[in-house]
């Protein structure tokens, strides 16, 4: 189990660092360094001009290194630029200042810490992320073991049903809907805030279901249809028919004995949405103007912050990691067959 | 001409009854679903004929009214549609008109539920959908939407105005608002309204879906190939190579999707021709499928197999060539004469990025089935036998993987679409005045709370075709386990 859990970690090392290396290759173009340039300096700027910006400022330095820099573990640089102004990326005489060492990097849009930015979005983030689960996972188990318990029945039938539509829908799209019958007057239901903005200082039911709902919807017909499948197969194992022999009552035989089992799959399912999840929390944020993490990464990716992106990035790159580590550990613990061996 | 109403004068007449249909149909379902928490299980009773019949009771009760209910509603509806097409215009108000206009659509697929409904026996998998309620229903969905693409995009029939004109006076109207000037020949209603441009939402969205329709299918197919392609020979061979491409598969699938597609889908990336490389790379794997799947299978008879390889090769090189030598971007060696075509470098680079975040998940899924596979006999058979490696992976094992492989796919356009959807939604790649749906949404969304009629059709649109897809795998998945 420790050696599992070892070699896990070394491959998810290994993978945040391949990762983060694409990111910060692909935000460290040529041409993206150009468009900075010339954002923070004038867009009349000559090429010139444009060089020595890059070349003051330690872009012009060799990939590998400018990321060896930013994570940390390479020497920050020291440039004296033509008139002898000396720029330094470390400014508090330390030697090492990335990443590692907490330094992220100052937002050219936000001018702001990148670290201060992304704490105070992820906490609004974070708090439609527990309102999502609240919803998400108890509905879709409810949904996954109602369905599953009886294979076959017309409640299966009608909850499958129901699944499949939600799966269908993608979170622009009941977004979208959503807002335009519950928080519009075409429809004359006009019940809820169609923007989650004020939910962002004070949240309440008004203004932060519609959000809640749109994101949970997608996910949960997915997490049902897994429970189901777990369900089903448990329900055909050879110990739930002898306890039906045995003669216990249905609830109990799915409470008591099926349940337990049923519902190792659906976590690792659950854990493994998180990607997803990050996909509809910038789709949501962005459609009810709720400017939390999602709302940021769309800001930073569309203004070319380049240092805000590389910090947006390795956080959800660091989620979706982390997730799929507990999913694998958790799996194995939670699972008996496996655990004992 | 006047404005026109959702349901016109017919509606006058048939509202009322479709109500009072409608909310005894939703009853009936509410009941149902309560009562069968507390009904005693289902239970056979013999009749006197010697027939057996499933269930009495309240509840069995309650089903037949829910099924009636259900043909009642269904009927109705119909009507409105016999109304639409067959009264003059504007009898059967905006619905009326739409229906007349998709009566190409209608007659195509009735056509196509007719001759395979009638020759179901005959067609393998594909019949045996018909014997699926389920499957039936996504069909039609999917159907519906192809048919809509090809209608319109091929013989420009179905839409009403130019999707792309402005008629000065049309912003954001209404749905049903009539033209200022219908004299001049033009449509004298724009059906679904007008967005914030004042173009015709009805023609835009019927037009939307020739772009999803052309690239979600086709860069599924491609997905399936990079994934066939390399998860074979990583389930057939396991070991390093196994290793390598899984830990690149999980690298990709760990990538949160919308910041792969930011990064990649920018005007700036674009410059430096990473797509068109990536382009490059992707679109050999059809070829080299097809070059190993035909040359493992004729081999032994260089005689057939030398000329069938040129010949495919050929044309599919030089499809290659041409789609990947693009005017204006970095690859551009192909002297005009010989560039077949040249494809719009914004749908390239999002026909690449979806390709890309499609294909490890293919891989991972053949090559789980690779794994399970080829422990088979009829593999060690094809062994003893010493036919090659690519000949079992490709002619053995994959054939007998295909009904999963089916089923994803279908599932894996759903899934693309709605890819597709998140770009134009975040005005990704797609020229902003393309009429496709992730598009359209993201212009109506803009002025959401105050009109909400431009970005309703598309959204619709768009869970309906990724709806029937999803119905569609779903009744496939029931048939192949049949048997």
């Amino acid at each position: 189990m420790g050696l599992f859990i070892l070699r896990r970690l070394g491959v998810m090392i290994l993978t945040a660092l391949c990762l983060t290396f694409i990111v910060f290759w692909l935000t460290n173009l040529t041409p993206n360094l150009e468009k900075l340039a010339k954002t923070q300096g004038n867009f009349r700027m000559s090429d010139d001009a444009v060089t020595s910006y890059l070349t003051n400022r330690g872009y012009k330095q060799a990939l590998p290194v400018k990321y060896g820099q930013w994570l940390g573990v390479l020497p920050g640089y020291e440039i004296a630029d033509a008139d002898g102004k000396v720029r330094r990326r470390c400014d508090d005489g330390r030697t090492f200042c990335g990443v590692l060492q907490g330094e992220w990097g100052e937002s050219t849009v936000f001018k702001e810490d990148v670290s201060k930015i992304i704490s105070k979005r992820l906490g609004l983030t974070a708090k439609l992320m527990f309102w999502v689960m609240m919803v998400m996972v108890p509905g879709a188990l409810v949904i996954g073991v109602l369905a599953g318990m009886r294979e076959g029945s017309r409640t299966d039938r009608t909850l499958s049903t129901v699944s499949i539509i939600s799966t269908a829908t993608p979170e622009y799209v009941s977004g979208v809907v959503f807002i335009s019958l519950f928080a519009t007057g075409t429809f004359g239901m006009n019940w809820f805030k169609g923007t989650a903005t004020s939910a962002m200082d004070n949240a309440n039911f008004w203004n932060f279901f519609l959000p809640v709902m749109t994101i949970s919807l997608y996910g949960m017909g997915y997490i049902a249809r897994m429970t189901r499948a777990s369900m089903t197969e448990v329900m055909t194992a050879q110990y739930i028919r002898t306890a039906r022999l045995k003669g216990v009552a249905f609830r109990t035989i799915v409470l008591r004995h099926a349940l337990r089992n049923a519902l190792i799959a659906p976590f690792t399912v659950i854990m493994l949405q998180f990607p997803w999840l990050l996909n509809g929390v910038v789709i949501v944020e962005t459609l009810f103007n709720y400017k939390g993490f999602g709302w940021t990464l769309v800001q930073a990716a569309s203004n070319n912050d380049i240092e805000l992106l590389l910090g947006v990035s390795v956080v959800s790159v660091f989620v979706v990691l982390v997730t799929q580590l507990i999913s694998d550990i958790g799996y194995v613990f939670l699972n008996p067959r496996i655990r004992i061996s | 001409m006047d404005p026109l109403s959702w349901t016109g004068a017919t509606g006058a007449f048939l509202n009322p009854i479709w109500t009072i249909t409608v909310a005894c149909f939703a009853l009936a379902v509410v009941l149902q679903i309560a009562l069968s928490f507390f009904a005693p299980p289902m239970t056979l009773q013999s009749n006197a004929d010697g027939t057996l019949a499933v269930r009495g009771g309240y509840l069995g009760g309650i089903e037949r009214v829910t099924k009636i209910a259900f043909l009642a509603v269904l009927g109705l509806s119909l009507a409105y549609a016999i109304a639409g097409i067959l009264l003059p215009y504007g009898t059967g108000g905006i619905v009326g008109i739409m229906f007349k206009r998709f009566v190409p659509v209608w007659i195509a697929l009735i056509a196509i539920f007719a001759v395979s409904i009638h020759y179901k026996r005959s067609l393998g998998l594909y019949g045996k959908l018909f014997d699926s309620t389920v499957g039936m229903i996504g069909f039609g969905l999917v159907m519906f939407w192809v048919f809509t693409a090809i209608f319109s995009g091929m013989f420009d029939m179905l839409i009403t105005h130019n999707p792309l004109s402005q008629v000065s006076g049309l912003k954001n109207k209404v749905p049903g608002v009539p033209m200022p000037d219908a004299s001049v020949g033009n449509w004298p209603h724009y059906l679904l309204g007008g967005d914030n441009l004042a173009r015709d939402i009805f023609s835009r969205v019927v037009k939307g879906s020739v772009i999803v329709i052309a690239i979600a299918p086709l860069a599924t197919l491609f997905a399936f190939m990079v994934g066939i392609t390399l998860g074979l020979p990583a389930g057939y061979y396991g070991g390093r190579l196994d290793t390598i491409l899984s830990f690149l598969a999980n690298l990709i699938l760990a990538f949160p999707v919308i910041l792969l597609f930011y990064l990649l889908v920018t005007p700036e990336i674009v410059a430096t021709g990473i797509p068109s490389f990536m382009a490059a790379f992707l679109f050999v794997f059809p070829i080299v499928f097809f070059g190993v799947l035909l040359n493992s299978r004729y081999y032994t008879q260089p005689s057939k197999r030398n000329p069938i390889l040129i010949v495919i090769l050929g044309v599919l090189g030089w499809l290659y060539l041409s789609l990947v030598s693009q005017d204006g971007t970095v690859l551009n060696f192909m002297p005009n004469w010989l560039d077949g075509f040249d494809i719009n470098p914004g749908i390239l680079v999002v026909f690449v990025s979806v390709v890309f975040v499609n294909s490890p998940t293919v891989y991972r899924i053949v090559r789980g089935l690779t794994l399970d596979l080829r422990t088979r006999d009829y593999v060690a058979a094809a062994q003893t036998r010493g036919e090659g490696a690519w000949y079992i992976m490709l002619w053995e094992i994959l054939p007998n993987a295909r009904g999963p492989l089916i089923v994803d796919f279908c599932l894996r356009i759903g899934y693309t679409t709605i890819l597709l959807g998140t770009l134009g939604f975040f005005g990704l790649g797609l020229p902003p005045e393309s009429p496709d749906w992730g598009s359209t949404i993201n212009e109506g969304r803009k002025l959401l709370l105050i009109y909400a009629h431009p970005a309703l059709p598309p959204a619709i649109a768009l869970l309906s075709l990724v709806l029937g897809l999803n119905l569609l795998a779903d009744g496939l998945r029931e048939e192949s386990l049949k048997d």
